[in-house]
């Protein structure tokens, strides 16, 4: 093929003309229009999706059965330990009745009592207060640090992101759960120290998911559109990155919350707890003594973590589906 | 001559690698200039360069003059400034180059709201004003869209919209229009059209399409391996072009009425592809050049004057411009 076949010349000039040309050449070449392209499935399907998206991951969300089931159960645990003053007005530390009464022996007291005589049933409703408290409480100040540190070493790159990195991995190499004993053994145990121990010792997680999450999002072209746009990095990072990389964050916490309300009841369980407030972990532990004669004094707050817990995770897995970009077509 | 932007000499490097190696080039207020060449030419680099948004790590030489201050050297915060408000960008992808998680009408607002003292409602009001501009129907409804509600051709439309919210005076287009189909890249190029006469902005046209090229630039710069190998008006550009690579890229572009097409024979193409930026002397086209002498491996041909308006960076006259003579198409 010579160029001096090919009669060389721009395409796409003046398409009109051309097209005239053509059909008036070869008619039956219109059929191989080379230029003619279909709207392509995309744009297609782009056209007919009108819903807002958040609309339609609550709706993946609700139509989750385990999502419900999880919700539910969780809501309960919540409207009770909002409610637990009025249930139960008064200390529930304090000796209420015959020690040891077996459940269902006397209907006042339905969960039966402990070897101090004190109510069951209002220790596990008051203990739904420590317990979410400390978990919510904990989960948001990891969060914080997390989202904080691994923004800032993923958006940066280069020497802070090693520095902070190599502050994560520090944190990661430590077995947590001792690290978690140590701060709360130096630190009065308390609600508040408990709490920030917990939170201290799980931001190294997010921090990690989120520096990854902000490595991907920084190299997109939006990203890209915004700084052409003359926008400043703290603007970038908070409007334009972190609500992107959001999805598996709330996801993340959710199990984070879970992980804080084990550790918290962990805790309480070796004696580390706030002394003078009942959680289920301390309930386990003062029930220890007696597992073999009254082992409802552990199963029961037990299954009050278990179920709590299930539910939390309930909750993530159907989080999870609705929030992945990667089963949500509509996000890239 | 003052014209609105002066680039001269600007050179890229990256470490020994030199992407970009001495380009000079004008361009006025309501003119369009394109600038054409094949991936790996330094096109995207250059407009990467004008708005200072090139890797760190890069090393610019030479000078960018717009509106009367060089560009180079100057202060992030001084960028962030002229970005968004004198230089306007667009990119390739319309699907990745806007946000998902914020509406259409959010997004222009922002960038009023950074460069602009204007409070939320004047925003919004030029925000529907701006989408009606580049001709998105129903603009006051469709200002509350989420980028996945919209079509390719209508988040090009509204990454224009951005990019001209604040009036710049010169507007980058990086293959705006590759990613768009043949329909479309017409209505969005009459935008662009339309935008820069009424706006008196200047447009830098980056792509490899050449029929986009003839149809719409005032002037157009061809470059190759990081240099400027030829400028002129289009037409005379394209009916005796000059450098040999011009030559090439002409033959390369399939033209309907030659009835050349793919399944009856091989399209023609430049053999080769571009030579690695690093160490090679004379000229970079050489390897690949059919008219090839051996004095061309001596030194870099310099540019050379062929009339007003016209240079090339070939030391040799063609001696016909037969096979590309298309006087009569190019001018219907």
């Amino acid at each position: 093929m010579t160029l001096t076949q090919s009669s060389i010349a721009p395409s796409g000039r003046l398409g009109a003309s051309r097209t005239e040309e053509t059909q008036a050449a070869a008619p039956e070449q219109a059929k191989d229009w080379p230029f003619l392209h279909a709207p392509d499935a995309l744009t297609q399907s782009s056209v007919t999706v009108t819903k807002a998206g958040l609309r339609r991951e609550v709706r993946i969300f609700l139509t989750n059965p385990n999502a419900i089931i999880g919700l539910v159960f969780l809501l309960t645990v919540i409207v009770v330990a909002l409610a637990a003053p009025y249930l139960f007005p008064g200390d529930p530390l304090e000796m209420v009745a015959r020690p040891f009464l077996w459940p269902g022996q006397n209907p006042v007291y339905p969960l039966g009592t402990d070897s101090m005589g004190r109510d069951v049933l209002a220790g596990i409703v008051h203990g739904a207060r420590i317990s979410l408290t400390v978990g919510i409480a904990a989960t948001l100040i990891g969060l914080t640090i997390g989202v904080l540190v691994g923004s800032i070493a993923g958006y940066f790159g280069g020497i802070v992101d090693d520095v902070l990195v190599k502050l994560i991995e520090i944190f990661q190499t430590l077995p947590s759960f001792v690290l978690l004993v140590v701060l709360v053994a130096i630190a009065q145990p308390n609600v508040l120290t408990v709490t920030s121990a917990i939170g201290i010792i799980t931001w190294p997680t997010v921090a990690r998911l989120t520096r990854a999450e902000f490595r991907a999002i920084r190299e997109k072209d939006y990203v890209l559109a915004a700084r052409s746009l003359g926008y400043g990095h703290v603007r970038i990072v908070f409007r334009e990155i972190l609500p992107n990389a959001l999805p598996p964050i709330i996801v993340t916490s959710s199990v984070m919350v879970a992980g804080a309300i084990l550790m918290e009841a962990a805790l309480s369980f070796m004696g580390l707890g706030d002394p003078n407030r009942v959680s289920w972990g301390s309930m386990i532990g003062a029930g220890r003594d007696v597992i073999r004669t009254a082992w409802y004094l552990t199963a029961l707050p037990g299954l009050a973590i278990v179920f709590t817990v299930i539910s939390l995770n309930l909750i993530s897995d159907g989080l999870n589906d609705a929030l992945n970009p990667r089963f949500s077509e509509e996000r890239r | 001559m003052s014209a609105l932007l002066d680039v001269h000499d600007f050179s890229v490097a990256f470490g020994a690698s030199q992407p970009v190696k001495g380009v000079s080039f004008t361009a006025n207020p309501g003119e369009m200039l394109a600038i054409v060449g094949e991936s790996g030419s330094g096109k995207s680099l250059t407009a990467l360069g004008l708005i200072g948004l090139l890797p760190h790590h890069a090393k610019t030489g030479g000078e960018i003059r717009f509106d009367g201050r060089n560009l180079l050297g100057q202060s992030e915060r001084n960028w962030r400034k002229i970005r968004g408000r004198d230089i306007g960008m667009i990119f390739q992808e319309p699907m990745t180059s806007l946000n998902p998680v914020l509406s259409v009408g959010e997004q222009i607002t922002e960038v009023l709201r950074i460069h602009e003292r204007i409070d939320r409602k004047q925003a919004r009001q030029r925000a529907v004003e701006l989408l009606d501009l580049v001709n998105i129907p129903e603009a006051r409804k469709r200002v509350d869209d989420y980028p996945h509600q919209l079509s390719g051709g209508m988040r090009q439309r509204v990454m224009i919209a951005i990019g001209v919210a604040c009036n710049p005076k010169l507007l980058i287009a990086d293959e705006a229009t590759t990613a768009l189909d043949v329909t479309i890249q017409a209505q969005i190029l009459q935008l662009l059209d339309n935008l820069r006469r009424d706006l008196n902005m200047a447009v830098i046209l980056i792509t490899h399409d050449l029929g986009i090229v003839a149809q719409w630039a005032d002037r157009v710069m061809v470059m190759y391996a990081g240099r400027k190998v030829e400028e002129g008006l289009p037409e005379p550009v394209f009916t005796k072009p000059y450098h040999p690579y011009t030559r090439g890229l002409l033959g390369a572009s399939p033209r309907a009425e030659s009835g050349h097409h793919y399944r009856q024979g091989p399209l023609i193409e430049i053999p080769g592809s571009i030579v690695s930026a690093t160490g090679e002397k004379g000229c970079a086209f050489r390897p690949r050049c059919p008219s090839a002498q051996s004095s061309c491996g001596f030194a870099v041909p310099p540019l050379r004057q062929i009339s007003e308006d016209r240079l090339a960076a070939c030391p040799f006259t063609p001696t016909s411009f037969v096979s590309h003579a298309h006087d009569a198409s190019l001018r219907s």
